[in-house]
């Protein structure tokens, strides 16, 4: 199995500026009309008492990344895209930060919002990404999507 | 026929290990599933599923052998 497959993984947290620069860069995209854009964010969520401060992701990373290029094919069959650009991150993460970056862009609006929820949905129910909750007093539980 | 089985986060957690070769009869995904639970009785109460060349399989699919994975419940986004 070689690495025929983008690979969507960044190494810890997703930063505000790698976003403001995917979004600088399709300025010379003049087809375009419409971008919509989803941000996953750690959430400081409590359990007995206890915060999450930060998700440790890790993947099985093949198939992951044979299951992103599927998502990508099958968006881009339903709806008339132009471009699409996802981002997970591997590693820690903390609460506040974006873990998921999901960008699509088409010449119309309707289309943009259709596709976003489709890819988010099938890269939450599809995607072999597993995450280990930390809590602030170093103990941790398995994050299971909901 | 001998199997390497990766594991991956909690189950990986029980195992000790992110992937071992295991030396078996296995003709099926269901022998295979009957196998971990005997050798990792915790799996027992753990949801799981096994992917077979980087594709989830049903439990009546037979096994080549090659890449084989147990994933527990995924959590991406």
């Amino acid at each position: 199995m070689s690495e025929p497959y983008k690979n969507v993984f960044k190494e810890g947290a997703i930063s505000s500026d790698f976003i403001a620069n995917s979004i600088a860069k399709h300025q010379s995209k003049t087809d375009i009309g419409a971008h919509n854009i989803f941000l996953g964010q750690v959430r400081a969520d409590k359990v007995d008492g206890k915060a999450v401060c930060a998700i440790e992701y890790s993947a099985y990373e093949e198939m992951a990344n044979k299951k992103f290029h599927d998502i990508r094919e099958a968006t881009f069959d339903k709806f008339n895209l132009t471009c699409m650009h996802i981002y997970h991150s591997l590693g820690e993460v903390k609460t506040g930060e974006i873990c998921l970056f999901v960008f699509v862009s088409s010449p119309r609006r309707k289309e943009v919002f259709k596709a976003l929820e489709y890819v988010v949905e099938a890269i939450k129910a599809d995607a072999p990404v597993f995450g280990k909750e930390i809590f602030e007093d170093a103990s941790h539980q398995w994050k299971v999507n909901s | 026929m001998q199997i390497d089985i990766k594991y991956f986060g909690m189950l990986a957690e029980i195992t000790g290990c992110d992937s071992e070769k295991v030396e078996s009869e296995i003709q099926t995904v269901a022998d295979l599933q009957k196998v971990l639970l005997d050798k990792y009785p915790d799996f027992k109460n753990k949801d799981f599923r096994i992917a077979q060349n980087q594709e989830l399989v049903a439990l009546e699919t037979k096994l080549t052998g090659q890449e084989i994975a147990v994933l527990p419940p995924f959590a991406g986004g």
